[in-house]
This record gives C-alpha cells, structure tokens and sequence, in this order.
C-alpha cells in the first residue's frame, strides 16, 4: 500500500515508567504489587469536575454516564496519597533530573518553571479522578525526519485488576510522556522511531523495565479521514501493524461513507419498543431483557455487517458507543438470524419497523433506561457514517485492531494542579545535567575498544546488567572477561537451584580473583553459585575450588611424569595430551589450563 | 506588555509559535495556557498579543429548576473548601462558591427538596469568629421562622466544631440544622462535597431536631455519619472521615446512594424542642493548652478575660507553678474551666494534689466537655446567666455536651 499517496500521518506518545525511589508526588515506593497482597479496600465515586474555564470535558463527561462505584485495593506500601486522601508532596526531584536528561539528549528546551496540571481521568484508574502531570521541554530532534513536541512528566494510573476493581500500587509512579510531531509517513517509520526512543530513554539506565513499564500511544489519520488516538500499545512489534490496520480501518470508513451517500441512506433516529416481538424467543439474551428497542438505518443494509478491520465491523463501533451505557452490546439484521434469533423473528421485526431490503434494523436489550441511552449513542455513531471517520481515542486489541474508548479530549480536562507549587529550572541547573551515551554508539564503542564481536556487544549494552559491566571496566577487568563471565557464567549461576541474589560485588570479586591468578577461570560458575548460596567470595573459592598454587602443581605434575617416564620417552611430545588428561583431573577448576600445560611442558622437557 | 487574565496570545518559545489564553505573572514569567489545555511558564518576554481570537466566554449558567412539591430546605454557605475553587490571584484554593454553584453542580439534591439559598459571608473557616456565630445563628432563626424544614450550613472543616457547637448552644431547634464541608476540594472529580451534601439533604428532609456535623463515615463513598455537634472534633488533617465524635457514638448515618437516615435512639428527634434563640455571647474568652514547663505568665495574657479554657493534661492539671497565676484570674472574675487534652475521658482534679490545689484556686472541672466546646461553651453562659449561675450551668448537660451533670462536693 502506498502509505505517503494515502497522506498518512502518524505520531506517538510513548509512556514510560521512571526507575525512581519514590513515586512523583508521595514517598511511597515505585513496587508493583499482587493484588492478592492488598491489606485495605477503599469504594469511590466520580464526578465530572468544571474546568476552571467554566467548561466540561467531552470525554470525561461520556466515561461518567453511568454513576459507577469503584474499588481500590491499597498496599503496606502505598499511603495516602495514591487513595487522594493527602494533599501531593512536592514534585520528586528524582524523576525531574531523569525527565531532563532526556529532553537534554533530544537537544530540548525547558521551559523554565515547571507548572504541574490535573489531567481529568473519570474512567476510574486515578483515584482522584485526575493524573497530575506537566510540561517539562518542548521542541526536540529525533533522527533528521521528525521531531519531539513535548515532555512531561506525570503519574502512573492505576492497574485495572477487573471491570471497577483497580489496584494503586501502580499509581503515582513517575511516567516521562514524550509526544512527537505526526512526522511519521509510514507504518515502518512509526516502528523505528518508537524504537529509536526506546532506546535512548534505556540509555539512561534510570527508567524501569519489563512487561508494561512502556506503552505507546499512536496517532492516525489519513487524507480525507480523521485523528484518531490509539492507546496503550505494549509490544513495539505491534506498533506498525496497528497503523496498517488503522489505516485499513479508515479506509474502509470512507468506502462506507461513499456507498452511504450513493445509496441516499438516512438515519431519522426514531426509536421503536420490540419487546414484544420476542416475547417466546429462544435467543438467551433477548429472553431474559425487561426491554427491547430497535431503530431503522435506512440503506445501510449489508454495511453495518462490512468487516472495516480484522474482527470489527461498523456494528462493532456502534457497539462500542451502546456499551458505554452499561449494555451488553446490540443485534443488527447484518449478522441475524444468529444467537437464538430465527428468521421468523428477524422478518416480524423488519415488518414491524417497516424496514425495507436496504435497510438495516439495530436491537439492544437492556433496562429501558440502559436500551434509551444506548440507543442514543447507536444513532449518533450510525450518523457519524456519512462523514467517515469520527475523531477517537480507542484501545488497542489483541492482534493490532482496535476498539473506541471515548471521544478525543479537549482542553477543558486540564486543571492546574492547586496543591503542587511550580518548580523552577535554572540555566544552571540545566546545563549541568550530564548527556548519556546512547546504547547504539555503546554498542559501536564496546565492539571497536574492547574487541567484543557485534552480539556480545549488543547484548551486553543491551542487558540489565550494564552498570555491572561498567563497573567492572572501570575497576580495571578485561572488558570481554567481564561481560563473558556476565552474560554466560552469571546467568547460569542465577539459574542453579536455591540460588539467592549475587551481589555486584560479590561478581567483581570473583572477577578479580580470577584475573589474579586465586581462582581458576572454569570454577567461575561453581563459586558463583556458592556465592548465591550465602557464602563470601574467599570461602566461596576456599570450598568449591581451592586454588592450586604453580608450586604446588610443579610438585604434583613431577610425581606423575616419574610414573610414566617409559611411556613419555616412547610417546615422545605426543605424550603431553594423555599425561594432561591425568594432571586435569586433579587441579581441574582450581588453577588456569593454560598454566597447567605449561608447567607440564617443562616437566616433559626435563626427563626427556 | 501587561496582559489580562484570558486575553488571546502567542507565545514564541523554544523555536515554536504557539497560541494560548494568558492566565496569569509568575515573578519575571508569564503563565499561558496551551490549546493542548496545558498551563506553561514562559519568560514574559516571549510572550506577545494575538489578533483577531476571541477570549473564550464562560457558559451561561443554567436557570435552577426546583420542584414545588418538595419539602424546603435551607442552604447557608459560608464557604470552605466545599465551595472552593482555583483563585488564580494565588494560584491555590478559594472559596468563591455560592450555594447556587453547589445546587447546579450536584443536580441530585433537588430531588430531595427545594431549596432557599443565602450567603451570609464566604470565607475560609479559620477566618470564622464568634461574631459570625452569632449572624449564622440568627440567619438559621429566620429561616425556621420562615418554614424551613432543615437547614444545612456548608462551612470550612477546620473551624467547623466550633461554629457547630456554638448553634447548639444559641438555638434551640425544631428542625435538623447540618453543618456540611469537604476534606477534598470541589473541583476534583474525587470530591467528598457531592456525597455529604446530598447526605446532608437526606439528613435535612429526615425525623432529625439537632444539630449535626454530616461527613463521610470511612474513606469509602459509601455513607456518611451525622455528629452531635457538641461530640464532634475533626481528628485528621486531610481524610474524608476526619469527623469523628468523641465519647459517644455518631447520632446518625446516612447510606449512599440510597439516601436512607439512621438514628439513634438518643437523637433528638424533629419538633421535641420548641425554637428559641439566645445568641448573645461573651467574647472574651481564652483556650489554653498547658505544656510541660509553660512559663506561668503566659497567664497574665488572660488577665481581664471573662473566661479562660484551660487544655490541662491527663485528669486536668498544669504545673504547680501556674496555680498562683490561676487563682489570680479566678480572684479578679474570669472564669477559669478545667478540661484534658486526652480528649476522650472526664476531668477529675480531686485525684492528684496538684488537682486539688487547682479546686481551691477556683477551677471549675468540666467533664468530658471537649476544649473546643467548654470554650464556646463558657462564651455563651457566661453572656446568658448570672454570675452564681455559671458554674453550675457549666457542670450541667445542656446539649450533649457532657455525659452526665456534674455532682456538686458540697
């Protein structure tokens, strides 16, 4: 598909997690907990709250049309803030400096007070009914084709444990919110520049890691379609099959949209009592509603059933807004007779309604005040049809298709944040924050100083363990020993049964030992396994593999030769593998091969 | 360039154009706000006017629609934080809610009655003084008078005890009269404001004939307890169940949302009372929390004071080196109450000599009275009885302020 024919434009909002003490405005710790572990339930209601403009927010005001109760689950290691019952401490310093750094390697702008908002989010998942968040720098550089708006720095949300259930250990983490320009032309590029910040927020080794600790929010449109705002996709390899379907799905809209207006389609909004048509149904859903409505869309037969994506249909988007209601989701004549639901009933109803071949004939059932509202926002998607795409937030599904949250917000969700008092940035201070090296050129740097071959120096740049290895270099260790004995021998001693935590130092020390000549390089997993069994570094050695001094192994190599002096006068040089096979036996783990079979050399020099 | 609050503007910053609505100086910076809705800090300098874009209106306000076969509540609001919101002069929370933004901005309360709404001052309640008590006091009168069947006081929680104890005192009432606030400001879609006040109304239509302090139960939004304000202190800075009542059991709760009101059997039920109104009160009274090695001339500062509550410690004691300055006062005719910062538990100074030291220096034992309530307390027996009256009407329960009257020695 020619995407720049197609005006595609994209751009991201990557949010990812701080790897700070503390939370952003609390001194609660940044752990994820399991739910299981909560020790105190906490029951809410929200409210939409006014701008300070006097205005209402869209999208909050639609999250809030059902007066939902939601449940907190609270920890032994959150407080009272994550459940809004304290006002915010002051901005965590921490997690500025880390938001800093990185406007800095974007070569940004900081504005120069920190000004912290409140950022109105009804759905349940903060607890005070907004995330608190602010602009930090503007205008940055990524790559030569695009560019960065905006960072900001602000709270984590809650962690949804089920519908209304959230869990607030996750709550108040520090996120960085970096929002680019919609430079992308296609879904390619949208991949490699979510990459591109990925990698630069991990140069800085201060952000978290792992399974939902970075999710990027993409936006879409297309010449002739409409912005829409797709939220929380985690896995980057999805990234640009989200655009691809995105794109499809837009399409796909205005090809509705086109057919629509050929057909003269019409969509008057009167809605209709079928309770009684399915009075005997047999269909499970219908038979056990207190109310059935149905509208007419005239001349939209056959496209509300029209696949726009993988798994979505234009019925699925009207779904979508019905459920916001508090039903189930509805029935259209696209996909019927189909649950339950037989001819017979399909063809009283149309004749009920009056609908004819090229109409289609939409039923929810519910209670009457749920089937009303949610009939209300049918007819309100269904109109939207003629124009084509409607600007969105939507969700991402499993697979890249996506789902509608609530329409784009607006200005009027931003409150400032009363309780938080603005935080300067000086030149100075700014100035003085140091620049990381990006992880790409770490991995040229490691391959072209240190002779590491391109995978080791990847995955050593790459890994979790960096700050080890730098630490290791730094205390003067062969850099490719180092990340050997990180990336292989670590690992494995990690993996042994009953393992603990290997404290860094604990490695360096065996490195050291090592590197010394007090610990032979093949007993290096054994004596870090001891090591995570609790043991220090000397008894570690001392117990799995006591060195074997030159001394020591001169003495033993001489009695083994004068054993078998017949056999090496008649073998000749030949004799040194068997004779080393006997001395490895021995001394294998406890002192350097290399230094064996030297010692060995000299003895068979000797006698012969 | 002086710009006003939601004037049109552009600001050029970092390299980029962008437009905005000025909202306020921050020392040499200026405060836009973005289209993005964000406010930004910008050197004023970079700040310029923008042509041609009009300031955005506010929405007109919607007409109150009240139904008439409802019964009529009154709302006073006096302010606080359940009618506050963003003061852009400071940047941080003010009142400047009136009772009609309360009624439009939680539209279930007029389905629970009709509604008079008045706004006889909007202040932060620690700017409260016995003055005002007695101005809320009359205005409650009038309005009972006038036909309300409940009267709900939105006010400040910090200074809330005080203003509701002092009704209890000044009026007797026929109908329930609810002092209502919130822990957390109104302009947060977490808010506790609906909830209480929407409990507060159910209170205000139910068999109550006191008056109460309505506040969430727990940290849940699930109910709200109604407080004798007499028994009540605010016992946390900032959780929505902050009230608690002392020594007792709340009067009442009310679920939510299904509105229902429990009492309890010893609450004071609608029309037991017949309504009168004593709001006179004696402002010159002190309250006093003695601390271990307080300098004894700290009480000089009382000296031609009428009344003084003193926050003794334990049982209700100072240091015996304050027993002489005491007596002085009692000897020149303040009056001087004795009660405990333990808050929880009765006075009893014949226990302890230095107790009994503070009895013959005229101290008057108050009970399980709390400090706050003896205080307002004292203020307006000491303006509505005669000098030989005051201790005993000190000692007696008046409003559920004491457990029990206290059994004169002699």
């Amino acid at each position: 598909m020619d995407y720049e024919a197609l005006g595609l434009k994209a751009g991201i909002e990557i949010h990812q997690q701080l790897n700070t003490k503390e939370k952003l405005f609390c001194h609660s710790p940044t752990v994820i907990r399991d739910s299981d572990e909560h020790f105190g339930v906490v029951q809410r209601y929200l409210r939409v709250a006014t701008s300070e403009m006097g205005d209402v927010d869209r999208a909050a005001q639609e999250e809030t049309m059902q007066h939902r109760l939601f449940t907190y689950y609270t920890y032994d290691t959150t407080g009272l803030v994550e459940i809004d019952e304290e006002p915010p401490a002051p901005l965590n310093r921490e997690a500025l400096d880390i938001v800093l750094t990185i406007a800095k390697m974007f070569d940004m702008t900081p504005l120069p007070e920190i000004h912290t908002m409140r950022k109105m989010i009804v759905d349940g998942s903060a607890t005070s009914g907004f995330q608190r968040t602010a602009l930090v720098a503007l205008n940055g550089k990524i790559a030569d084709t695009c560019r960065i708006e905006t960072v900001a720095v602000e709270e984590e949300a809650c962690q949804r444990v089920e519908d209304t259930i959230f869990s607030v250990d996750r709550l108040g983490i520090p996120l960085i919110e970096i929002t680019t320009a919609p430079c992308m032309k296609t879904p390619e590029e949208v991949h490699d520049v979510a990459q591109y910040i990925g990698m630069t927020l991990r140069s800085t080794g201060r952000v978290k890691r792992g399974l939902g600790t970075i999710r990027q929010d993409v936006n879409v449109s297309i010449a002739d379609g409409a912005r829409v705002e797709i939220k929380g996709v985690q896995e980057l390899d999805l990234i640009a099959e989200v655009v691809r379907r995105e794109v499809q799905r837009q399409l796909s809209l205005l090809a509705i949209r086109d057919e629509l207006l050929a057909r003269n389609a019409l969509v008057n909004g009167e809605v209709y009592d079928v309770t009684k048509v399915f009075a005997e149904t047999k269909s499970n859903v219908l038979k056990k509603a207190k109310c059935i409505l149905g509208t007419v869309l005239h001349g939209f037969a056959g496209l509300v059933g029209t696949e726009i994506q993988p798994g979505r249909r234009l019925g699925s988007e009207m779904s979508d807004y019905a459920k916001k209601c508090g039903v189930g989701g509805l029935f259209h004549t696209d996909e019927l007779p189909a649950y339950g639901v037989t001819e017979e009933e399909v063809h009283i109803l149309k004749e009920t309604l009056g609908a004819g071949e090229q109409d289609a004939v939409i039923i929810v059932a519910a209670t009457e005040q749920k089937c009303r509202c949610a009939m209300k926002m049918i007819i309100r998607r269904a109109k939207m049809a003629f124009d084509g795409v409607p600007e969105e937030t939507r969700k991402m599904l499993e697979g890249g298709s996506t789902a509608y949250m609530r329409p784009l917000p607006g200005a009027a969700r931003m409150y400032p944040e009363t309780d938080v008092l603005p935080v300067p940035v000086s030149d100075e201070y700014f100035e003085a924050i140091r620049m990381l090296e990006l992880l790409t050129d770490k991995v040229k740097r490691f391959a072209s100083e240190y002779g590491m071959d391109d995978g080791m120096a990847r995955q050593m740049a790459y890994s979790e363990q960096l700050p080890l290895f730098e630490r290791a270099v730094a205390e003067g260790i062969r850099p490719v020993f180092a990340a050997r004995t990180i990336l292989a021998s670590l690992k494995e001693a990690n993996r042994a049964d009953g393992a603990g935590i290997i404290s860094d130092d604990a490695v360096i020390g065996v490195m050291k030992a090592v590197e010394a000549g007090n610990a032979a390089k093949e007993a290096i997993i054994d004596i870090l396994t001891a090591c995570a069994k609790g043991l220090s570094v000397k008894d570690a050695i001392a117990k799995v593999a006591p060195a074997f001094s030159r001394d020591e192994l001169q003495e033993l190599a001489r009695g083994i030769v004068s054993e078998r002096v017949d056999f090496i006068k008649e073998r000749g040089k030949a004799a040194l593998g068997p004779v080393m096979g006997v001395v490895m036996k021995e001394v294998r783990g406890r002192i350097d091969g290399k230094v064996v079979s030297e010692v060995l050399n000299d003895e068979l020099n000797r006698i012969m | 360039m002086t710009f006003n609050n939601s004037d049109p503007v552009t600001v050029s910053f970092a390299g980029l154009d962008m437009e905005g609505i000025y909202i306020n100086a921050s020392g040499e910076n200026a405060v836009v706000k973005l289209k993005s809705g964000y406010n930004i800090c910008v050197p004023k300098s970079a700040v310029t006017p923008r042509d041609g874009a009009e300031a955005p209106s506010k929405p007109a306000a919607v007409p109150l629609e009240q139904n008439e076969k409802l019964p009529l509540l009154s709302i006073i609001s006096t302010g606080g934080t359940i009618a506050s919101t963003v003061d852009y002069r400071t940047g941080a929370v003010s009142s400047k809610f009136t009772a009609e933004d309360i009624l439009r901005s939680i539209p279930e309360l007029a389905e629970i009655a009709r509604y008079r709404t008045l706004q006889p001052y909007n202040i932060l309640s620690e700017n409260m003084n016995p003055e005002m008590w007695q101005e809320l006091a009359r205005t409650i009168y009038n309005e009972i008078l006038a036909g309300s069947k409940g009267i709900i006081v939105t006010h400040g929680t910090d200074t809330m005890l005080y203003s509701a104890a002092a009704v209890s005192f000044m009026l007797d009432t026929t109908v329930p009269v609810i002092f209502v606030g919130a822990q957390r400001s109104a302009d947060r879609p977490s808010s506790d404001n609906a909830i209480n006040a929407i409990c507060s109304a159910q209170t205000g239509v139910s068999e109550l004939g006191e008056v109460v302090v309505c506040m969430h139960s727990t940290s849940s939004d699930t109910s709200c307890s109604l407080h004798r304000a007499t028994r009540v202190r605010k016992n946390h800075t900032s959780r929505r169940d902050a009230f608690q009542s002392i020594g007792r059991d709340a009067v009442g709760t009310v679920s939510y949302p299904d509105g229902k009101v429990v009492l309890a059997d010893d609450a004071v039920k609608r029309g037991e009372n017949s309504l009168v109104l004593k709001a006179e009160l004696e402002p010159a009274c002190g309250l006093l929390t003695y601390y271990p090695g307080m300098n004894p001339a700290v009480l000089d500062a009382f000296k031609g004071y009428k009344g003084l509550v003193i926050a003794g410690t334990g049982l209700g004691h100072t240091g015996t080196d304050c027993i002489e300055k005491i007596a002085a006062l009692t000897a020149a005719g303040t009056t001087v109450v004795m009660t405990s910062q333990c808050m929880a538990g009765s006075v009893c100074d014949r226990v302890y000599e230095t107790g009994r030291y503070l009895l013959d220096a005229g101290v008057i034992e108050a009970g399980n009275m709390l400090p706050e309530v003896a205080l307002v307390k004292l203020m307006w027996v000491l303006a509505n009885a005669e000098a030989k009256d005051v201790k005993r009407l000190m000692q007696t329960n008046l409003k559920g302020e004491l457990d029990v009257d206290i059994r004169g020695e002699n």
